[in-house]
């Protein structure tokens, strides 16, 4: 699998390169690559041999699930997302993921832990009804000790409230 | 007479001085300030000016005392005392002493507290500390003036304990309790929250993040020895001692939802005392061990209540606007601190387990994480100003502010050690 990243990488960067953008290329330090790579890559890989995962069109590219304040559910806007990681997880039995709950800072730190975990729970619970094993599962909180964004403001609060689904590396 | 007191003899053994905290700001005034003259201690006039301070910055910072000006005047025993001097200056009490380096290395001061309209001897003590426990002898005798001429436990010789967060870096720091002789007992690079003392002073229940979870560990300040006492799937944290220091309760999720267990403090004997799938955090012991308080949702929005410690009903405490968080009992047992939430801001309020009635303490702000000092008398909490995050303290009739503030980095999550 690492191969397989490895070369789309530097199909990344031959792209880049063929449409003379250098400073692009500097800037892609690229643990997953996403920006770029299909519109120029003439097929040289057989699509189906790509992981999904690693896709940047792909709907399994969206890794983060967001909330409103003091809430736990996933929302319908997201659920298509975690349906995908469902069924991608049911389908790639080997990929593990964890899930993790963060929260904004209204509330006390313990508190927010509790609500993180309930978060990551929530979405753990939903990928399982759509498939993937608990053993591939694990979930926790970080509630607000991990901010994303700072500042005591709606733009940053909405951010940082959010389970994200960390896959582990192969 | 003079009573012999010795200091420094539970002291932590590792650990570096942090950096030297920090400025201190202090907002409002007691009601009736007592008028007290500090004459700085003859002998060694160094140490006596170096203790003086450290007296002087405790009585102003509790905002009960005014200090009478001593100008021209330094009586270091009592057959030099002159009363009527010092009631024409309006002080109703006088603290006068000499302090010495003794053949054995040791700090030495000889310290009385005069009633001047009376003009009797209300104390007097030979307070001994270690070289660079100077300020501890300062601690221990504003604990005196304050003991004698409020009627209440002087607190400024016992510690804080917080966490300071840089950047990318998060240190469990213990500090005495007007922030300084800050020591690290704990630093890494994952998250830590939730410091509690042990009765005794002699350990730290916290949550770490360095397991990749939330994990409750117990650490001694003695050795710096510590153990993961509760590790399992999910989270662990919010850790409590009950008050004869022989149960821990935590709270998991490995059965479903935030909930609440006792174990002892080794890790042994786990078994579980709430059982209502909602968020059941902060549990925090009575005086008397029988009962607990802790924040629960189960009823929609974040509120405080209370059960026994050995399971059955809950019982609602709060019942404001908004939601109320991480309530900690008074020192009595009588009332308890928390932080309330409402209109997007956090106030520091108390309520009376009696009546119910719900006083706010505070003007509000990013106010976070109460607990009292051993006397029942001042509150410490998490606050911000100037966009860092600060100790702060009001007194509990909401009369005295004060923020602290360290060199760098936000503090979060103080905890008001025990009285030893």
């Amino acid at each position: 699998m690492k191969k397989l990243v490895i070369s789309i990488v530097l199909l990344n960067l031959l792209a880049a390169c063929a449409s003379q953008k250098p400073k692009e290329v500097a800037a892609a330090p690229a643990p997953a690559p996403v920006a770029a790579a299909p519109v120029v890559a003439p097929v040289v890989a057989p699509q189906t041999n790509i992981d999904p995962l690693n896709d940047p069109k792909s709907i399994l590219a969206g890794r983060s699930v967001y909330y409103p304040f003091d809430v736990a559910a996933v929302q319908d806007a997201d659920k298509p997302l975690v349906q995908a990681h469902a069924k991608y997880l049911s389908e790639n039995p080997n990929r593990t993921v964890r899930l993790e709950g963060n929260c904004d800072e209204r509330g006390s730190t313990e508190y927010n832990l509790g609500l993180g975990q309930r978060r990551a729970d929530g979405v753990k619970k939903m990928l399982e009804m759509g498939g993937a094993k608990a053993a591939q599962l694990s979930s926790i909180s970080y509630g607000e000790e991990k901010p994303k964004a700072a500042g005591h403001n709606e733009a940053a609060w909405s951010q940082n409230r959010r389970t994200d689904l960390n896959y582990a590396a192969q | 007479m003079l009573k012999i007191v010795f200091l420094g003899l539970l002291m932590l053994v590792h650990s570096a001085i942090a950096s030297a905290a920090l400025s201190i700001e202090i907002i409002g005034a007691g009601e009736h300030q007592i008028p007290v003259s500090l004459v700085p201690m003859g002998g060694d006039e160094k140490l006596g000016l170096a203790i003086n301070d450290v007296v002087t910055g405790d009585l102003l910072r509790s905002g009960l005392f005014r200090l009478v000006d001593t100008t021209g005047k330094s009586p270091h025993d009592v057959a030099d005392v002159n009363y009527s001097d010092w009631q024409l200056r309006g002080a109703e009490a006088l603290a006068i002493g000499t302090v010495g380096v003794q053949p054995n290395g040791r700090i030495e001061a000889r310290f009385r507290l005069l009633d001047v309209v009376k003009q009797t001897q209300l104390v007097g003590e030979a307070v001994s500390a270690n070289d660079g426990q100077l300020r501890a002898i300062g601690h221990r005798i504003a604990d005196l003036i304050y003991e004698k001429l409020t009627g209440d436990k002087g607190v400024f010789s016992t510690r804080i304990v917080y966490v300071n967060r840089q950047s990318k870096s998060y240190s469990l720091i213990v500090a005495d309790s007007d922030g300084y002789n800050d020591q690290v007992v704990l630093k890494q690079k994952e998250p830590v929250m939730s410091p509690a003392w042990s009765p005794d002073g002699s350990h730290l229940a916290y949550v770490s993040f360095e397991t990749g979870h939330a994990a409750v560990f117990v650490q001694s300040l003695l050795t710096n020895q510590r153990k993961a006492v509760a590790d399992f799937p999910g989270s662990n944290s919010a850790p409590a001692w009950s008050p004869d220091g022989h149960q821990l309760a935590v709270v998991m999720t490995h059965d479903g939802s935030s909930q609440i267990y006792l174990l002892h403090p080794d890790g042994s004997g786990v078994h579980r005392i709430t059982f209502s799938g909602a968020i059941d955090t902060e549990p925090n012991f009575s005086p008397d061990g029988q009962s607990l308080l802790f924040t629960s949702d189960r009823g929609g929005s974040p509120q405080v209540y209370s059960m026994p410690v050995e399971g059955g009903a809950a019982q609602r405490l709060t019942f404001a606007d908004g939601s109320c968080f991480s309530p900690r009992y008074s020192p009595d047992g009588k009332s308890f601190v928390f932080a309330h939430l409402t209109g997007g801001r956090f106030y520091i309020a108390t309520q009376d387990l009696q009546n119910g009635q719900m006083v706010t303490l505070t003007e509000g702000g990013w106010e976070k994480k109460p607990s009292f000092a051993p006397n029942g008398k001042i509150i410490l909490f998490a606050s911000e100003a100037r966009g860092r995050g600060i100790l702060a303290t009001v007194s509990s009739d909401g009369r005295v502010q004060q923020h602290m503030f360290t060199q760098s980095g936000d503090a979060r999550e103080p905890v008001w050690g025990p009285q030893l």
